[in-house]
């Protein structure tokens, strides 16, 4: 009987970890402004390695400056939003779960939005601080509506983040039918998510939280699969549930939080990557998370360059290309493998 | 094994349990028996800690509960659940390896130990044909089994079940007692089982917990607990009891309401 091991894990993270340096590639190399593809990668891999500088100041400029931080932070993004989705799948029982269900992605807008308004975005990290404070009060609202006798109750913090959800819903309309029309275009632009605002500094932001979230998950990978059964389960088998609830909850909340304050909503990435994932590899999460990054990773690194590619010189909001490849190909793995159950 | 120190529990107005003492013994099959909410349930959800109790003590081994990190009390008690079906299906072989988690650290792996003794309760409970299916596919009476091979692979030293024989046909219920009962003679295993059926109590356990209204009504061995009286006072309904006539149990027999005979108006 075949179980999973350390090896599987390692040698499937591996494979994936090289696809992910394929689109990463890739995505350097196409773009608007046209770039020899063989100086793009040699650009790349120079300056990584701190060799000789090739290429002209403007090829320079386009692969080290926009393309690739602009894939490493698609890659980030990606990679958090998927790992979340599929914690908060486990932690609420519940497949339709994604990352923005507990209401983060309402407050992280909220604070876009009154950001754009008070003209704050002209600062330079202005809308994702704000946009983060935004879903930092927002996480600590329904963490604190969510909460009875000191226990999280899944159905409860469900209801107090949807219901939280739905009332910065409100807020957005409102600040939306007050806006004037230049401040409305840059509203919809965050509102639909984009990358164009990917810079080194970014990323040095929104790494730590995408990588201290994943690591402290996956250090509860194994107990998350005993919650899949239910607390009363993971109880029995000697999991100190409360605790595991707590520390993931925010672990995943803080990881969307820093996705989407820098970057926008980005919708259906952390929804159909965990599934697909469970689909291809089954639900144990010390195969699932990892894979969830990585594939997460190229899906919307994938998605972005073709968002910018597409109509290029016009750039498409990136979740236009997420929903609309990523749809049918979950489909069609609902429908060629064994469906979730509960679905 | 375990001690009981006039155990109280509450959900949040009504005692559901109230000053409940009790020893159970190393190596004995213990049946809790009751109406509905006489507080069977909640009674084995203490004795895992799933519940803490308001007040009184509980000892495992003459260690408090309270004190015990859940993980220590998982290597001593497994609970064979009444159903519990995992949102996202595992296969019955990474699910009965689960009862290895008190023993792994983290993050750990299991290792062909694990796997060794993963294999060897599935053969005791007759599951290592099905390992590698998915647990939603399982009958009722497969999945009981497999919950059985995951709570050996706990190797605790009690093992609790509540309603373990609930919607089973009499073939498997069967089979599954037989299997208790080995676990308890063969192996040395402490059990304790709450149950509607007081047949299935009477044959198989060695000394039966009666409680009515959250306190303990009669405890002592089968003979002693099932009487007509005892049941008819507990359980407000006409009952016949008398010798099951193969195993010389006591066995009891349900009266149709308004029935007279000679036999119950003595």
């Amino acid at each position: 009987m075949k179980i999973l091991t350390l090896k599987k894990v390692i040698t499937v993270s591996f494979l994936l970890a090289a696809l992910l340096v394929l689109v990463i590639l890739f995505s350097v190399m196409v773009g608007s402004v046209k770039v020899e593809p063989k100086h793009s990668v040699s650009i790349l891999v120079q300056s990584l390695l701190g060799l000789t500088e090739t290429g002209t100041e403007m090829e320079r400029t386009i692969i080290l400056s926009l393309r690739f931080p602009r894939a490493l932070l698609a890659g980030l993004v990606g990679a958090g939003l998927s790992v979340s989705g599929a914690v908060f799948q486990a932690l609420l029982r519940n497949p339709l779960a994604d990352p923005y269900i507990l209401g983060v992605s309402s407050g992280s807008a909220v604070g876009a939005i009154i950001a754009i308004l008070l003209g704050l975005s002209a600062l330079s990290f202005g809308l994702p601080l704000a946009s983060f404070a935004g879903a930092l009060i927002t996480i600590a609202l329904v963490f604190y509506f969510g909460k009875q006798e000191g226990k999280i109750h899944p159905n409860v913090l469900l209801l107090a983040g949807v219901i939280t959800g739905s009332f910065l819903s409100a807020i957005i309309m409102f600040l939306l039918s007050i806006s004037q029309k230049e401040e409305l275009h840059t509203i919809l632009f965050w509102l639909m998510g984009n990358f164009s605002f990917a810079n080194p500094r970014a990323i040095g932001i929104v790494l730590p939280y995408i990588g201290a979230g994943f690591f402290l998950l996956y250090w509860r990978s194994r107990h998350l699969n005993l919650i899949l059964s239910g607390e009363e389960n993971a109880l029995q088998l000697g999991v100190d549930v409360e605790r595991l609830k707590i520390i993931s909850y925010l672990s995943a909340s803080l990881m969307t939080a820093a996705s989407v304050s820098l970057c926008g909503l980005i919708g259906f990435v952390g929804l159909i990557i965990p599934h697909s994932v469970r689909l291809l590899f089954g639900p144990d999460h010390r195969l699932l998370l990892p894979a969830s990054a990585l594939i997460g990773a190229s899906f919307l690194i994938a998605s972005d360059t073709l968002a910018r590619t597409l109509l290029a010189p016009v750039e498409l909001p990136v979740g236009v290309i997420t929903a609309a490849f990523g749809g049918p190909f979950f489909i069609y793995l609902l429908r060629k493998r064994k469906v979730v159950k509960t679905l | 094994m375990i001690d009981l120190h006039s155990v109280s529990f509450r959900y949040r107005q009504d005692w559901v349990l109230r000053e409940i003492s009790f020893q159970i013994r190393k190596g004995e099959f213990i049946g809790v028996i009751g109406p509905n909410g006489s507080g069977k349930s909640t009674l084995l959800k203490t004795l895992c800690r799933l519940l803490t109790p308001q007040k009184g003590e509980i000892l495992l081994d003459l260690v408090p509960l309270k004190e015990m990190s859940q993980g220590e009390i998982a290597r001593k008690i497994a609970v064979v659940p009444q159903e519990a079906y995992s949102l996202f299906p595992f296969r019955v072989i990474e699910m009965v390896l689960m009862g290895r988690s008190p023993h792994l650290g983290r993050l750990m792996f299991e290792g062909a130990r694990d796997l060794e003794i993963a294999k060897k309760a599935m053969e005791w409970t007759e599951t290592l044909p099905i390992g590698e299916r998915l647990i939603d596919e399982l009958s009722g009476g497969e999945r009981k089994r497999v919950f059985i091979a995951r709570a050996l692979v706990q190797e605790p030293e009690v093992i609790l079940l509540d309603e373990p024989t609930a919607n089973l046909d009499i073939h498997h219920q069967v089979d599954f007692l037989e299997l208790i009962l080995n676990l308890n003679r063969e192996k040395g295993l402490t059990i304790a089982m709450a149950s509607h059926d007081l047949n299935i109590a009477s044959e198989y356990c060695d000394r039966l917990i009666l409680l009515q209204g959250g306190t303990i009504f009669k405890i002592g061995s089968p003979r002693e607990v099932i009487t007509r009286a005892n049941i008819e006072k507990v359980y407000g309904c006409r009952v016949w009891v008398d010798e099951n006539p193969i195993s010389g149990m006591p066995r009891i027999t349900l009266l149709k309401k308004g029935v007279r005979s000679v036999l119950t108006e003595v």
